[in-house]
């Protein structure tokens, strides 16, 4: 499973530059708002949901080699998060869903906690 | 092209690393970051529109150009291609003027667009080069397939060349200064409530660790260790306080420093969910208690010490294996005896700390 087939399905908004984004396949997935429990949890190249969106997701994105983040809950990222995120290489996508409903279709799409 | 490009880096016998695989979707990317003006051609050869079509024939031949914008008197009035020569040629009618055989309709670019702009024009227009203009909408070059193509060649060639100029040095600076211990020292400054710049220094400090020639899990460790200490100083501090980085090939120590609060109790801020976070803190996300036993998990020597009104100092150790070692292999077995008794010399110290009441 690409990055592409999850932002297709889900009707993610790519909130970064475009990339070529069915070379990119995320290892496992992880959910949390808290920080911490991120850099303590989330998996090398796996993706994280939260409904954060302030500048600092993007720093611990970088630290971790996340392929991507998806931001929920409609929450939208300031414009310097997303400037950050495009130096750091950091896919930021964002939905209207509940973190509940993102983390269960990526489940039923087959990704796991590793 | 040939002088310059040959003389380039570019080589077909490379193996596809995973930073060559890399450099494929940076293509793309290069596609969105790279402006017209960049990769375009300038100045531009053009012609007037009472030109003969023979004139246009003699400066498509001596410029070795394929086609040119028609200007009259400062404006871009049509473009000429070779196409338009050729039908001129077998009417037998050259001595026409270039308003005759010209093409009128000129679909332009602005000089400040991305290429990925360019790229779609050349697909929907199926023309071979386009007329870029400024804002004013005055000409200032040209742009043909072939120019996309040097461009976001040397672009790639410039970020390849300029990260692994940049690991050369960095990953040789052990061996290449002598002294019988050789230490890097980083230094950054925290201020308190700096949330913007929150995991700067841990970025930079990660960056370094992989130019030094660090393995990408020796930086990813340093780098989460080094982020909760650095929002430590921005959440909890009273005036933030500072990072001090010491590299050497066989162990990293990590230290930052403050003057303020202090940890009333040490034991109590290591139990994993126990914080003292305000609010609006764990409203951002922090505040999760986990910030102390992240540390602790990632490295292999923590110590704190600290002291309330006075401040606090926490030193994280990661010890590197013999095959993990930054810079030259030769002299592992050295680096490898000096990382051992370092190791030995932390547990000793560790258990001191224990003992002291």
């Amino acid at each position: 499973m690409t990055l592409q087939d999850i932002i297709q399905q889900l009707d993610l908004t790519v909130l970064t530059q475009q990339k070529d984004f069915s070379a990119i396949a995320p290892a496992s997935g992880y959910a949390s708002d808290l920080l911490s429990c991120v850099m303590a949890g989330a998996k090398r190249k796996s993706i994280w949901v939260t409904l954060q969106a302030h500048a600092n997701i993007v720093a611990v994105a970088a630290l971790l080699d996340l392929s991507a983040v998806i931001v929920t809950e409609g929450a939208l990222p300031d414009p310097s998060a997303i400037v950050k995120a495009n130096e750091e290489g950091i896919v930021l996508l964002s939905t209207p869903r509940p973190t509940f409903e993102i983390v269960g279709r990526l489940w039923e799409m087959g990704l796991r906690t590793e | 092209m040939n002088g310059a490009m040959s003389e380039g880096p570019i080589r077909t016998d490379r193996v596809i690393t995973d930073g060559a695989a890399g450099l494929i979707t940076r293509v793309e990317e290069l596609a969105y970051e790279l402006k017209v003006h960049e990769v375009m051609t300038s100045p531009v050869k053009t012609v007037t529109p009472d030109m003969r079509m023979s004139e246009v024939l003699v400066l498509f031949r001596d410029a070795k150009v394929s086609g040119a914008p028609v200007v009259a008197h400062g404006d871009l009035v049509g473009i000429v291609s070779i196409a338009d020569l050729i039908r001129a040629l077998q009417e037998n009618n050259t001595d026409a003027a270039v308003s005759e055989y010209m093409t009128m309709q000129v679909t332009t670019l602005e000089a400040s667009s991305p290429v990925i702009e360019a790229l779609k024009l050349f697909k929907t227009t199926r023309v071979g080069r386009l007329p870029v203009v400024d804002q004013a909408g005055k000409l200032v070059g040209i742009i043909t397939k072939g120019d996309i193509t040097r461009g976001v060649l040397r672009a790639l060639e410039n970020d390849y060349q300029e990260e692994e100029v940049r690991k050369y040095r960095a990953s040789h600076l052990f061996e290449d200064i002598v002294s019988d211990r050789t230490s890097l020292i980083l230094r950054y400054r925290i201020k308190q409530g700096d949330f913007a710049h929150g995991g700067n220094a841990s970025s930079h400090i990660k960056r370094a660790l992989l130019r030094l020639g660090a393995s990408p899990q020796i930086a990813r460790r340093c780098g989460i260790a080094i982020y909760e200490a650095e929002m430590n100083l921005i959440i909890h501090t009273t005036n933030g306080g500072t990072i001090r980085v010491e590299i050497e090939p066989h162990q990293i120590l990590m230290e930052t420093i403050d003057d303020g609060p202090g940890i009333e109790d040490i034991d109590l801020a290591m139990t994993p969910g126990y914080s003292t976070a305000p609010d609006s803190v764990r409203e951002l996300g922090f505040g999760a208690g986990m910030g102390l036993k992240n540390i602790q998990r990632c490295v292999d020597d923590m110590y704190i010490d600290s002291t309330v009104g006075r401040g606090t100092r926490l030193e994280m150790r990661i010890f590197m294996k013999p095959e993990e070692q930054l810079g030259d292999a030769n002299s592992t077995g050295e680096w490898a005896a000096r990382a051992g008794a370092a190791r030995a010399a932390a547990r000793e110290a560790a258990r001191e700390k224990e003992t002291i009441p």
